[in-house]
This record gives C-alpha cells, structure tokens and sequence, in this order.
C-alpha cells in the first residue's frame, strides 16, 4: 500500500468510528465528540491529499485544513452551548428524553 | 509506510474507539483528547508541522477543555443506569460499517493517479502567513467575522435566564 492509501485508511476509519459514535450513544455531548472525530478525519485526508499532491507548495489542502479546524472550534463552542441550555430546561442530556419542541 | 506510522495510527483509532465505547463520559472526554493528539501527531509525520501545532492548541487546548466544561455542568459524569448506548444501536454500528467498508474498498482499489512525491515539500509559516493575508484575505476575514458571531451565540446561548425577559 502506498503512504497515501494509508493515511486515507486510517482516516477512513476514524470517520467510521466517529459516525458509530454519533449514532449509537444517548448523551448529546457524546454525539458532538462523533462530529469532532468525523471532522477531525476529513482533516487528515485534506493534509495527506497536500502532502503527496502534485502541488503542495500552493497550499490549497493546508489552507483548507486550518480554516476547517477554524470553523469545527466554532461549531464545537456553538454545540455545547447549546447542550448546556437544553440541560437547563430539560434536566437531561440524553436525546432519547429530550422529546419535545415546547421549551 | 514505516512503524512510527502504525504506532501513531494504533494510538489514534484507540482512542477514538475508547471514546466511543467508554461509559463514563469524563474518561470518553480523555479518550477523545489522545485521539486529537493521535491526529495532531499524524498531521506533524505528514510534514505539515503548522497545522499540527495548530490541531495541539485548537483541539487539544480549547475543544477538549470545552468538552470537559459541559460535561461537569451537565453532570454528565454519572453513568446512567439504563445504559449509554440507544436502543437503535445495531443500526448505528452496521451503518457506519457499511461507511467504512465502501470508503476503504474506495481507498485499496483506486488506481493511484497522484504522483508519489518522495520529496518534503518546503513549506515554512511565513510561507502560510503570506497565503493567510495574500490570495486567502477573503475567508480570512469570513473566518474572523464568524468566530466572533459564534463567540458572541454561544455565550448568549449559554447565559442564564433572569426573570424572563433577557
């Protein structure tokens, strides 16, 4: 295999890992750490893709990486915000209790 | 494809299957940080050392320590009785193994059309410095106007109600 192909497996992997814990866990906060992993993969194939490009010294892949990780930090702050203010009018954050749009 | 990198491939996929399968929510919380560092360490072995630095202090200094906020004030810590897995929980694993399986079918059978560089490409940060505020001003900027926006959400979003009118 070549180095690229591994690095595309591993981030392949971990993007699995990351939807299974997005689909199966009960707490939301669980769900977000999914997504992180899931981003935190695609990441990994935008630098790998750089690295063994033809262009690397255009920076296109590198570029993109920093200004995901940019928004993922974002979305992270934004998720658990929002985690912390259902917790305050439900009592809970497991998904399968929080079954109702009325506040 | 050398040893260091299936050492730091093993620590990453075990800490994101740790953080996956563990029940107390604190110990997913440290899990999910080693595979952040896992990540941080195959980015850096990619010789791309700025956004390996970049994946440290982002993810395993602020993303992490905000996970480990909510979960103190959620009183995420304690482990439910009735387990923390969801009842649709086959569902979710063959979903994502069919995910896995199609992307590294995908990934083993591509017929390589990207050249294989042996040479480090030589990037320095003044190299990303200059693309930062030279052709990638605009997303730059973009970037900048939506982490204050989501700054400014999160914190409304978060504050407590007093009375009712806010």
């Amino acid at each position: 295999m070549t180095p690229l192909g591994g690095y595309l497996l591993v981030a392949a992997l971990m993007f699995a890992i990351g939807l299974a814990g997005a689909l199966v866990r009960r707490n939301a906060i669980m769900v977000l750490i999914g997504i992180e992993l899931m981003l935190n993969s695609a990441n990994l194939n935008f630098i790998a893709f750089w690295r063994y490009g033809p262009h690397p010294e255009a920076l296109t892949g590198m570029m993109f990486a920093i200004f995901s990780i940019a928004v993922a930090a974002a979305e992270a702050a934004v998720g658990l915000g929002l985690v912390i203010a259902i917790y305050r009018h439900t009592h809970t954050t497991e998904l399968d209790k929080i079954n109702r749009m009325k506040g | 494809m050398t040893v260091i990198f299936y050492l730091i491939a093993a620590i990453t996929v075990a800490g994101g299957l740790a953080a996956v399968l563990l029940k107390n929510l604190v110990h997913c919380a440290l899990a999910v940080t080693i595979a952040f560092g896992g990540i941080a360490l195959l980015f850096l072995s990619l010789d791309a050392q700025f956004a390996g630095f970049v994946q440290i202090l982002v993810y395993i200094g602020a993303v992490a320590i905000l996970i480990v906020f909510a979960i103190l004030l959620t009183r995420g810590s304690d482990v439910p009785k009735d387990g923390v897995f969801s009842p649709t929980w086959l569902t979710g694993v063959a979903i994502a193994s069919a995910v896995f399986a199609v992307m590294g079918w995908a990934v083993i059978n591509s017929v390589n059309a990207i050249p294989q560089l042996a040479a480090v490409p030589h990037v320095t940060v003044h190299d990303i410095g200059v693309a930062l505020v030279g052709s990638y001003v605009l997303p730059l900027e973009i970037l900048a106007l939506l982490l204050t926006a989501a700054t400014v959400g999160a914190v409304i979003v978060a504050m407590h109600e007093k009375g009712g009118s806010e």
